[in-house]
């Protein structure tokens, strides 16, 4: 013992190498065959999941567009004071008649059309309408072409114009997330959009509020059925099981259907209703194409998700902790509340998370019975996806709800432990 | 084994190429819609040419799909379905082929070119287009009691008509019925709608009936509200009530009212190989000639929009009607009649659609 203290130098393995590098090799050989046992699975996630999410991401700052398509005349204008409130000079036109002769000849001056009209209302036309007529000038010989443009379309006489595009001239652009809250990008900085057109940050809100009632409302609803599940004897649990599951099985376009056949004011709840003369015939109740009708929806759709977790939990509470805390004097409720709650509180946490990340994007439901309140912030996506194909912005609200979830789960991590979660 | 592996892998190549050419995908909304041109187009085609044609209904998110193959570099679709307006916005993104009518496109059987035969109704040079259709209301001939709606305006009037409406959940049409409602002339709605004041009009007015509206998206929603007595009249494409009044005897009329045409038609993807546009095209040519677009009529109440083709439309393959009255285009039908504003739309329908989407959710 006193030797090996007193000897100098670092310790030795067998082969005389220093123990330390050794050990190192002997790990790194370890996980090197580790990394090659998952490396399918990790080149798979990288090139199906991670790259198009990362790509998709990358859109909402992404703006090459304009320089690309108009590349001198950006450079012209960063010469033009939009401030000044005059029009730029014969230089820039000629630069703009250049370019557009080019971008006309590769057919892209209407896909710059469509982009800026996503920021100024008529962008579209006028490249379009524009780009007929320019693409019989010659920009060597034609010119001057300040005239000429504006004698095209009054438009390029108009100071608002250039702005815009200089305003959306740069490659990385911070445009599409001032829009997704409500703002945009003007030549003076970021302002807010007219009180009218103001809808997005609201559509968060809701979907977050909405969200946070469905997984309410599931937990209140869940809870005792899997409490019913994990403690009635198996054969009943396993029929009780079934009913669960069943659900869970059938076509969610389908569920979502029949609740509308349910709750709609001609539907099943509100006949009986009236037949039973809880309801007057002409006062029948609107349960559906509002907040209600989405929440019911989507709870019962979820539901199994809340289920089959604390299920699992549940099931590994062993009974004989109640007995024991009631013999020793607990009531049936405090036997339950301080013994039997807590343990069950992973599960609820599994099945709150579970529940909760998937109702935040949910899309179909919502469309179909939310009407105009009960509408979530991924139906503006999908149209900004399919209708607008302003993917750009599509990719911002997009960001901000996975950042808002991210942000969401790190609260929950630091209140009550992503440790505290477990799936059985 | 690993010589049969070659073998294999050489026959499918040398195949492949020839099975390819045999075969074509071709995008349509599916439906009754796609039946019908599975009878009019497809079958005598595949018949002349002995070419497969693989549906894929797809129509309702061609124009995003089209981007993401066309960034991707692989179009997998040949040629597509897409209304009019969707086809102005896949040209200006360079999305879709264009097309000379006249050299592409069959002339009438008269001799008259395409372009005539067409018309106004080449609103694209992208756009090949096959059926007028119009965008109406239907309404339940037993709620509305003794006096049935005649006019638009009835549709905001809801002391005459009392009951839930169906409207579609976006401005286009919804704004231009209010404007025509709150005293606009049929020809300032355009202007009117072009100010923030016109907008902010069009959508007090829309508010007063904003409680009765029961708001749809897909074209299906309106049928089953009225069959199921949930709305007393709702918007929605005049094919879809042809279904329900003719097909289903619901107790369903059709107020024809200021519709609003709009188009349907083709356009061939760009980035095709030049085999497979020859292919698309010459499927095309054959489409969209003048029997062709009127066989189409036998199968749904679309208009065909040929002018050549019109004459030529018969009775309904299995009802046995007469088709000619239940065309949106019938003198009868179109006394008072819009034509969708494609060039207004591509410009304000971002701006409007925000604005209509705060309004609805406040």
């Amino acid at each position: 013992m006193t030797d090996a203290t007193s000897q100098s130098g670092p310790v030795l393995a067998a082969d005389g190498t220093p123990l330390k590098k050794s050990l190192a090799r002997a790990l790194r050989l370890q996980k090197t065959r580790a990394l090659m046992l998952i490396a399918p699975l990790l080149v798979f996630v990288l090139i199906s999941f991670v790259f198009p999410i990362a790509s998709m991401l990358f859109r909402s700052v992404e703006n090459s567009i304009v320089m690309e398509t108009l590349p001198l005349t950006v450079e012209e204008l960063q010469n033009w004071d939009a401030d000044s409130g005059q029009l730029p000079e014969e230089a820039l036109y000629a630069a703009f008649i250049a370019d557009m002769v080019v971008a006309i000849d590769a057919k892209k001056h209407t896909r710059l059309g469509t982009r800026l009209n996503y920021e100024e209302t008529g962008m579209s036309s006028l490249f379009r309408k524009s780009g007929r007529k320019i693409k019989k000038l010659d920009p060597a010989t034609d010119g001057p072409f300040k005239d000429k443009l504006i004698d095209i379309d009054k438009k390029w006489g108009d100071v608002t114009t250039w702005a815009v595009i200089k305003t959306h001239s740069v490659k990385i652009t911070n445009g599409y997330f001032l829009n997704a809250i409500d703002m945009q990008r003007t030549p003076d900085g970021a302002q807010a959009q007219p009180e009218d057109k103001r809808i997005l940050i609201k559509l968060f809100q809701r979907t977050l509020f909405m969200s946070l009632m469905i997984t309410a409302s599931c937990i209140m609803l869940g809870y005792p059925v899997a409490w019913l599940l994990a403690n009635l004897p198996a054969r009943t649990a396993n029929i009780l099981m079934i009913l669960v599951l069943l659900p869970f099985w059938t076509s969610l376009l389908v569920r979502t259907s029949a609740w509308k056949v349910m709750l709609q004011q001609q539907g099943v709840i509100n006949e009986v209703l009236v037949w039973i003369g809880l309801v007057a015939d002409d006062a029948r109740l609107v349960m559906i194409n509002n907040q209600f009708g989405t929440i019911v929806a989507m709870t019962h759709i979820l539901l199994p998700f809340m289920i089959l977790p604390m299920y699992s939990v549940m099931q590994t509470i062993q009974p004989t902790y109640l007995r024991a805390a009631k013999s020793m004097g607990a009531t049936n409720w405090t036997a339950f509340w301080r013994v039997y709650f807590p343990l069950s509180v992973p599960g609820i946490g599994a099945g709150s998370i579970l529940v909760f990340i998937l109702a935040i994007g949910y899309y179909i439901t919502p469309e179909i019975v939310g009407g105009t309140k009960g509408v979530f912030i991924s139906n503006r996506i999908a149209y900004h996806i399919s209708s607008s194909l302003n993917w750009g912005l599509a990719a911002a609200l997009g960001t901000i709800l996975l950042g808002v979830v991210l942000l969401l789960y790190w609260c929950y991590d630091k209140i009550v432990g992503i440790d505290n979660v477990k799936l059985g | 084994m690993k010589t049969k592996l070659t073998a294999l892998a050489v026959t499918t190549a040398l195949v492949a190429p020839a099975a390819m050419a045999q075969e074509m995908t071709i995008v349509s909304w599916g439906g009754a819609y796609s039946k019908s041109q599975l009878k009019a187009y497809h079958e005598p085609y595949s018949a002349k040419s002995g070419v497969t044609i693989i549906n894929d209904d797809s129509s309702a998110e061609a124009v995003a799909k089209l981007r993401a193959m066309n960034e991707a570099g692989n179009v997998t679709w040949d040629v597509v379905d897409v209304v009019a307006a969707d086809a102005i916005r896949l040209c200006d993104e360079g999305l879709a082929m264009e097309i000379d009518a006249d050299t592409q496109l069959a002339a009438a059987p008269d001799g008259t070119s395409a372009s005539e035969d067409f018309g106004d109704l080449l609103v694209s040079d992208c756009f090949i287009p096959q059926i007028v259709y119009s965008t109406t209301f239907g309404y339940r001939t037993d709620l509305v009691g003794d006096t049935a709606p005649t006019t638009i305006c009835d549709v905001f009037d809801t002391d005459a008509y009392p009951g839930k409406r169906a409207l579609e959940k976006r401005p286009i049409n919804n704004m231009e019925w209010a404007l025509l409602c709150d005293g606009v002339a049929k020809s300032d709605v355009y202007d009117v709608l072009a100010t923030p004041e016109g907008q902010d009009k069009a959508l007090a007015k829309l508010g007063t009936i904003k409680d009765d509206v029961i708001w749809w998206s897909a074209g299906a929603d309106t049928p089953q509200l009225l069959a199921d007595g949930e709305v007393v009249m709702g918007s929605t494409y005049n094919g879809r009530l042809f279904a329900v009044i003719e097909e289903q005897k619901q107790p369903v009329a059709m107020l024809w009212d200021a519709q609003v045409f709009d188009l349907d038609g083709w356009i061939i993807p760009a980035g095709l190989s030049d085999e497979r546009k020859a292919q698309a095209l010459d499927y095309i040519m054959f489409a969209t000639d003048t029997q062709r677009l009127a066989d189409q009529a036998k199968y749904i109440s679309y208009g065909p929009a040929r002018a050549s083709s019109a004459p030529l439309v018969g009775k309904h393959a299995e009802l046995g009607i007469d088709m000619a009255p239940h065309m949106p285009t019938d003198p009868n039908n179109a006394q008072n009649t819009f034509l969708y504003n494609y060039e207004f739309w591509a410009d304000y329908r971002d701006d409007i659609d925000a604005k209509f989407q705060a309004w609805l959710a406040k």
